[in-house]
């Protein structure tokens, strides 16, 4: 037997405060609003630091540095706007390790996930929008797009620095200027974020950042100088903000939840998809909005592909985030870890067949091992709800009819895969999926080039590429 | 699999149809998944296990036109004793030559455990009669080859003539009698990955004991993902015969952190069971410096100098 030794990457890179202000006008600020919480560590449990949560006071001040900046911002050449990016872009590089550290720390993700993926893409995001500032003329929008004015953003817990990149990128470049509320659970790459604003010399007040929980998002989102709001998260608060902006001026785009379907069929390069399924379902530990949470398999390889997968899963190594081998970590929150628990428990109470890799699990933190689901129907809960974890439902298809079919009945439609070698019939899928992603053979794969987003009751509005723009321009 | 593997060579028709229905491969999907496993992080005590076991794997190889007995004495007496200084140090599997050169190996190997290989049937190219073929590997079986490692004819297999192939691999395998047989693919040439799937499965069809990458004379020789390709053939073939085939890459497999990855390639896709020189092998000749330097290194947290490892 070959055993990998411990490969722990070094936490001794980051340096985390004991406690933490508000970022506001370029500074850090003690928060009005006296209400502070730890942020912990979900595979020890352990307290990283304090963070404010900030009122409707701290939000103000914060509406109110973003609206100063704005007349400085707003009017400056694109071109100049574009250094400034391209620096927080080469910065983000340059702290790369680091930040992937923290990630890890905060968010319980691998990182070998958080250094090879999130980090890259991160600086990517800012690299491609810094290339868009002095060229918005061109981007299809009109002959001289002007900006909204201020961005009121509230970002998930799942991705928190990569989704900070996605909100923040092409807000300034746009020349917006942006007030940010990270997930009261992952806060510290976003105030590390901060300081590399401060590093690249960003004009004060052009990005603030305000930690707290739903109270502080809801704050940010009501607040009367806000002209653009930009969420992603869950369905059910997404629905909360579409109620509390209606009416007003403020734009919109939501990001919302996911019940994706990744269809094989029995063409399929075998290995690869199976490749894919885990890359879908637990990359992240299922924590992604658009996760390929619904495996549809034709009936007639469903055998031989549940076979490969469960001794592929056999293989996943779960356990300390900050161990370069490492494929799963932890759960990020206890309550998380509650949701997941509660839906698996109603996927058995309901009739499918729960399948798990024998797989150790650490005596402190939060960890949900690799589970699948077969004989899973369309009406259980587990095929229709988000759950937002390491969970796979299978269910089987005959026809490619049937494969759309089953694919479009859910209330959502952020994302799909289709695994097939023959290219007439991934077309016609393609083409027929009400999904804002269709990956071909492959699954979550992002690039800052290509637009994301959902249908239904997954979230409007694009981010990513020339169509992320629109949302941050009055046109 | 509906076909019974015994019917599936029994004519052109059968042949192919059981090769090209054979799951595709997803190029951009096999790179990223050996990518993935190439940054497997191997430290102290896993790093030490993996280093011997990566040394009795290897293959001691020399193939050139060069190759005299007294350079193949000496590289015999380096493959059973690879650090002179530290006796700690396990013997390599085998050692590989020309056909000529089997009867000098074997006499310096005797009694040692270290096995003698040959190439053999118009290596490297193959372009040559299956009499020739088989006279050569039986020649080479008789001078002592416990192992022989023969040439397909890449050229019958991409001109689509599936039953050349696997006739001449009946053949040889014949010729070999007790000794093993090792079929070189030649992967470099073979141009796709779903070819690679293909020639693996003929080869062990046709009663290969090993699939093996590459002569080491054509770029590329051994990478990642096509040695992942193959061990994925070898886990399915076992599972759907119950017959378990070995494998080798060879050629440009120079340093310890090469021949790792290559360990954990195996571990996570054929598994733990295929950790083994019975099932296994390196096929190099520089590699093994590169590992006893980093062994010693390990052992005393100091690297020697390249003089302090014999060049045979």
């Amino acid at each position: 037997m070959f055993e990998y030794a411990p490969a722990p990457e070094s936490r001794d890179i980051v340096d985390i405060k004991p406690s933490y202000g508000l970022f506001i006008n370029g500074e850090w600020a003690e928060p009005l609003a006296e209400e502070r919480h730890k942020t912990v560590n979900p595979a020890s449990e352990e307290a990283l630091a304090e963070v404010a949560w900030a009122g409707e006071a701290d939000v103000d001040r914060a509406v109110q540095a973003a609206r100063k900046a704005f007349a400085v911002w707003s009017v400056m050449p694109g071109s100049e706007r574009a250094k400034y990016i391209f620096r927080i872009a080469r910065i983000i590089q340059e702290r790369a390790r680091e930040l992937a550290v923290l990630e890890s720390l905060d968010n319980g993700k691998p990182i070998r996930e958080s250094r090879d993926v999130d980090l890259p893409l991160v600086a990517a995001h800012f690299f491609y929008y810094a290339g868009w500032a002095d060229k918005l003329s061109y981007a299809g929008f009109g002959p001289d797009p002007k900006p909204l004015g201020v961005a009121g953003q509230v970002i998930p817990w799942n991705f928190p620095l990569l989704m900070l990149a996605w909100k923040i990128a092409p807000a300034l470049a746009c020349g917006n200027t942006v007030v940010l509320k990270p997930a009261e659970t992952t806060p510290l790459t976003a105030l590390a974020f901060a300081e590399i604003c401060q590093q690249a010399d960003l004009p004060p007040g052009v990005v603030n950042i305000v930690t707290g929980a739903g109270e502080t998002g809801a704050a940010l989102v009501r607040h009367p100088d806000i002209d653009k709001v930009a969420f992603t998260g869950s369905t059910e608060v997404g629905r909360q903000i579409a109620r509390s902006v209606a009416g007003s001026r403020k734009k919109v785009t939501l990001e919302l939840g996911g019940k994706a379907a990744n269809i094989v069929f029995d063409d399929a390069a075998l290995d690869q998809a199976v490749e894919g399924i885990v890359n879908g379902i637990f990359f992240n530990q299922g924590h992604v909005c658009c996760a390929g949470s619904r495996l549809l398999v034709q009936e007639s390889v469903a055998e031989e592909l549940l076979d490969a997968l469960k001794r592929r899963l056999s293989t996943l190594r779960l356990g300390d985030p900050l161990d370069k081998n490492t494929d799963i970590g932890a759960i990020n929150s206890a309550a998380q870890l509650a949701k997941i628990r509660e839906l698996s428990e109603a996927g058995v109470s309901e009739g499918a067949e729960r399948w798990s890799p024998a797989c150790p699990i650490p005596d402190k933190g939060y960890w949900f091992p690799p589970t699948i689901f077969t004989g899973v129907a369309q009406s259980h809960r587990i095929a229709r709800e988000e759950i937002f974890g390491p969970v796979l439902s299978v269910l089987t298809f005959r026809t490619p009819a049937e494969a759309v079919e089953k694919a479009n009945n859910t209330p959502y439609g952020l994302s799909a895969g289709v695994w097939t070698e023959k290219g007439s019939r991934m077309l016609w899928m393609a083409s027929r999926l009400r999904a804002g992603v269709v990956w071909s053979n492959t699954f979550n794969r992002f690039d800052p080039t290509s637009p994301f987003g959902g249908y239904k009751e997954s979230g409007y509005g694009r981010e990513g590429g020339r169509h992320g723009l629109e949302a941050y321009l009055a046109v | 699999m509906t076909t019974p593997l015994a019917e599936v060579a029994s004519s052109a028709s059968t042949l192919r149809a059981f090769l090209h229905g054979l799951p595709g491969v997803d190029r951009v999907g096999a790179d990223a998944r050996a990518a993935m496993l190439a940054t497997r992080s191997i430290k102290t005590t896993a790093k030490k296990q993996a280093i011997d076991l990566a040394i009795s794997m290897v293959d001691l190889t020399t193939l050139e036109g060069a190759d005299t007995p007294g350079k193949v004495r000496a590289m015999c007496a380096k493959a059973m004793q690879p650090d002179p200084m530290d006796p700690s140090v396990p013997a390599v599997a085998a050692v590989c030559v020309y056909p000529d050169l089997v009867a000098t190996a074997v006499q310096a190997l005797a009694g040692s455990g270290v096995k003698v290989a040959s190439v053999a049937t118009a290596f490297p190219s193959g372009r040559s009669s299956l009499e020739v073929k088989v006279t050569e590997t039986a020649l080479a079986v008789a001078a002592g080859a416990a192992e022989i490692d023969m040439v397909i004819d890449r050229g019958a297999f991409l001109a689509g003539d599936h039953v050349k192939v696997f006739e001449e691999i009946a053949a040889v395998k014949a010729a070999c009698g007790q000794s093993h047989l090792k079929v070189i693919l030649e992967t470099g040439e073979l141009a796709t990955y779903d070819n690679v799937r293909r020639a693996s499965w003929l080869a062990m069809i046709a009663g290969a004991d090993f699939i093996k990458t590459s002569t080491g004379k054509v770029s590329p020789a051994a990478t990642l993902p096509v040695t992942l390709i193959m061990l994925e053939a070898v886990r399915d073939f076992l599972s759907a015969t119950g017959r378990k085939v070995g494998v080798k890459p060879a050629g440009g497999i120079r340093t310890t952190k090469d021949a790792i990855k290559y360990l954990v390639l195996v571990n996570e896709t054929a598994g733990p069971d295929w950790l083994d020189p019975d099932w296994f092998r390196l096929g190099a000749s520089s590699l093994l410096n590169d590992l006893l330097m980093q062994r010693q290194k390990m052992a005393t947290g100091r690297y020697a100098g390249p003089d302090y490892f014999t060049l045979d």
